[in-house]
């Protein structure tokens, strides 16, 4: 289960080394996530279509705060513009666009209301949705967080789009302040249901921080630190599409 | 000063399994812990906290209801509510402490990949709402909502306690009709600033009643049903259907396994509401734990259980501390270090902690009680209840 993830991400590792310099391909070792947390059954049927039919790929990314990061130099760094580059380098025959939609300080309901006037706006193959953060710091009640949830899901899939649930960062500091555990539960729930894949991002980023891949516990005003974890989040989600889209073996890309 | 174990004629089973419960609630509580992996939650579908709450019906039964019969409902009543007050007391001094952390969080973490979680301290920004809504017990951080939930089960124990005295099936069968009406109309207390309880008491209820239940006789009507060994099997099994269902959650090439029309009837699993399905497990384990702990069981009485049986002897103070001790550790984690060996050591030193302070608090007791002018014994005495809490 482990080693065709692992070699997708050393391949990735490669992949990144030669435009983006040694910086990047040394960091490419640190942030390795086990394949049981990227790999999963559900498809992404429309995402497979898009890129075999039509050779183009449209991701947009719903979500909040933690989908941005702050300062001139954010948007590139953010983990949305990082997976654009990502899926670029490793689809290069594929025309993939990934448009943003944060707002920060909505929750799930707030953001599922949303999802009708994306459809039609950016018409997207693939919508990844991450929420959960603010409706546990509101304590938004739990089964409200999962009707808004299946709402959304629902009228996606309605109108075509593949999605993603992303769930809500690791943050070892702030996690004794608030319970995330019913949420990211209700999350894990409605992927199960509607088949769709979840991006564990709070176990991942655990498992950065238990490897000692990144200090998440560092307190500093640095910017390094998001730009490297936004960067691993961006290559990562990349690794979960081409996997649940099947698109590693018709994508072969000479010298790689 | 290791005091020989206090025994009072009670099934000293309560105090080791409520000592070992506070033990998981402070190893759960403290967040990105590795050495949580190894309480029972991540082994089936209830916790801790109903072992907490069961016994602790069952012992404010126990030595309530003893008072009842001897002092009256006024006596005994008015007792019940001096403990309700002591609790709110108690969780008022966490929330002290509580704000005192995060206030110094807030103002010594300025990570940019965090913004979005900083949403957290908002509630600092309106103290004149936040602390009001605290006193009335609406706005309760993570890991501090225990405590209400006694404080609301023991205001309403006076007359719950009457009734399983005089009318015991009628008490519960009461309490069962709640929970399901519970259910049913999806009644909660509200919660600041929006939502409900995390322990649902209207849901809770079941359990804490069903404890007092079992303290004034009903364990032993059940006992033929309880020891039977088609219900041991039956729990056994049960048991070994909710483990399996467990590894689901943490090896996720397993949940490929479960059928989908089984997901769609056990999840979700609620935890607020007091899930059929966690109930029936904690039921299967107290099953097991008759079957095979037996109440003359000589380990009860050697110097290896003495810890978690004096913890569980005051439980009201040590399920404090170990909240303190939760957010103690949390911090040295934050400020020195949050890797593996810190995890084991703050975890290990915690328990310590809690068995020093149990161990003081017994030493004070007997003092006390030497001293001319201690209370009157008539008194329930305050540890051996510490149930309550």
């Amino acid at each position: 289960m482990k080693t065709p993830v692992a070699a997708t991400l050393a391949g990735l590792a490669v992949a990144l080394s030669a435009p983006a310099g040694t910086a990047v391909a040394a960091e490419g070792h640190k942030c390795e996530i086990p394949g049981y947390l990227l790999s999963g059954n559900n498809e992404l049927k429309h995402v497979a279509e898009a890129v075999k039919k039509d050779r183009r790929l449209t991701i947009a990314v719903v979500g909040t705060g933690s989908s941005i990061l702050a300062g001139p130099d954010g948007p590139r760094s953010a983990y949305p513009a990082r997976l654009e580059t990502a899926l670029q380098q490793r689809l290069p025959s594929v025309a993939v666009k990934v448009v943003t939609l944060v707002r920060t300080r909505m929750s799930a309901e707030d953001l599922a209301q949303g999802m009708a006037k994306l459809l039609v706006d950016e018409k997207p193959d693939l919508v990844i949705w991450q929420t959960g953060t603010l409706d546990a710091i509101r304590r938004i009640e739990p089964d409200d967080f999962r009707a808004a949830l299946e709402e959304g899901v629902e009228t996606l899939h309605k109108g075509g789009a593949d999605v993603i649930l992303m769930n809500m960062q690791y943050s070892p500091r702030t996690d004794i302040m608030v319970a995330l555990g019913p949420y990211a539960d209700n999350m894990r729930v409605v992927a199960q249901q509607h088949e769709i894949p979840l991006f564990d991002r709070h176990a991942i980023m655990r498992h950065w921080s238990d490897t000692g891949a990144f200090d998440l516990y560092a307190a500093g005003k640095d910017n390094v630190l998001a730009h490297r974890v936004h960067d691993c989040i961006g290559r990562a989600i990349a690794s979960m599409i081409i996997d649940a889209a099947h698109l590693g073996p018709v994508e072969p890309k000479a010298g790689e | 000063m290791h005091a020989p174990v206090v025994t009072t004629g009670r099934d000293l089973r309560l105090d080791l399994f409520r000592g070992i419960a506070l033990w998981l609630i402070f190893l759960d509580h403290i967040p990105s812990n590795l050495v949580a992996w190894g309480t029972i939650r991540n082994y089936g579908f209830s916790d801790a906290t109903e072992i907490f709450v069961f016994v602790s019906g069952y012992t404010a039964a126990f030595v309530y209801g003893k008072e009842m019969r001897e002092r009256g409902f006024i006596i005994a009543g008015a007792h019940i509510l001096r403990r309700a007050w002591q609790i709110y007391v108690a969780h008022v001094f966490l929330f002290a402490i509580y704000l005192a952390e995060i206030s110094y969080v807030a103002t010594s973490f300025e990570n940019p990949l965090y913004a979005e979680e900083m949403n957290i301290l908002d509630f600092l920004k309106q103290p004149d709402v936040t602390i009001v809504q605290a006193l009335l017990l609406k706005f309760k951080p993570s890991n501090m909502d225990v405590l209400p939930l006694y404080i609301i089960l023991l205001l309403l124990f006076p007359p719950i306690l009457w009734l399983l005295q005089f009318r015991s099936s009628l008490a519960l069968g009461a309490s069962v009709l709640l929970y399901v009406l519970t259910w049913h109309f999806n009644w909660n207390m509200p919660s600041y600033p929006s939502g409900h309880w995390y322990f649902n008491p209207f849901a809770w209820q079941l359990l804490f009643v069903f404890g007092a239940w079992c303290a004034l006789g009903g364990a032993q009507r059940l006992s033929t049903v309880l020891q039977s060994p088609v219900t041991v099997s039956i729990a056994a099994a049960y048991l070994l259907f909710a483990f399996v269902i467990s590894l689901t959650w943490y090896l996720p090439g397993m949940s490929q396994l479960v059928p989908h029309w089984l997901e769609e009837l056990i999840y979700p699993i609620d935890k607020v509401n007091l899930d059929v399905l966690r109930f029936a497990h904690f039921l299967a384990l107290v099953v097991l734990t008759l079957r095979f702990v037996p109440r003359d069981w000589p380990f009860l009485k050697s110097w290896w259980a003495w810890p978690p049986i004096v913890c569980g002897q005051h439980s009201l103070e040590i399920f404090c501390l170990g909240v303190f001790l939760s957010f103690a550790a949390h911090f040295a984690m934050v400020e020195v270090s949050g890797a593996v060996w810190m995890q084991f050591l703050v975890s290990g030193l915690g328990i310590l902690v809690m068995i020093a302070a149990a161990g003081l608090l017994t030493w004070y007791k007997r003092a006390e009680g030497r001293s001319p002018g201690s209370r009157s014994r008539k008194t329930p005495d305050a540890d051996l209840a510490g149930g309550e809490a």
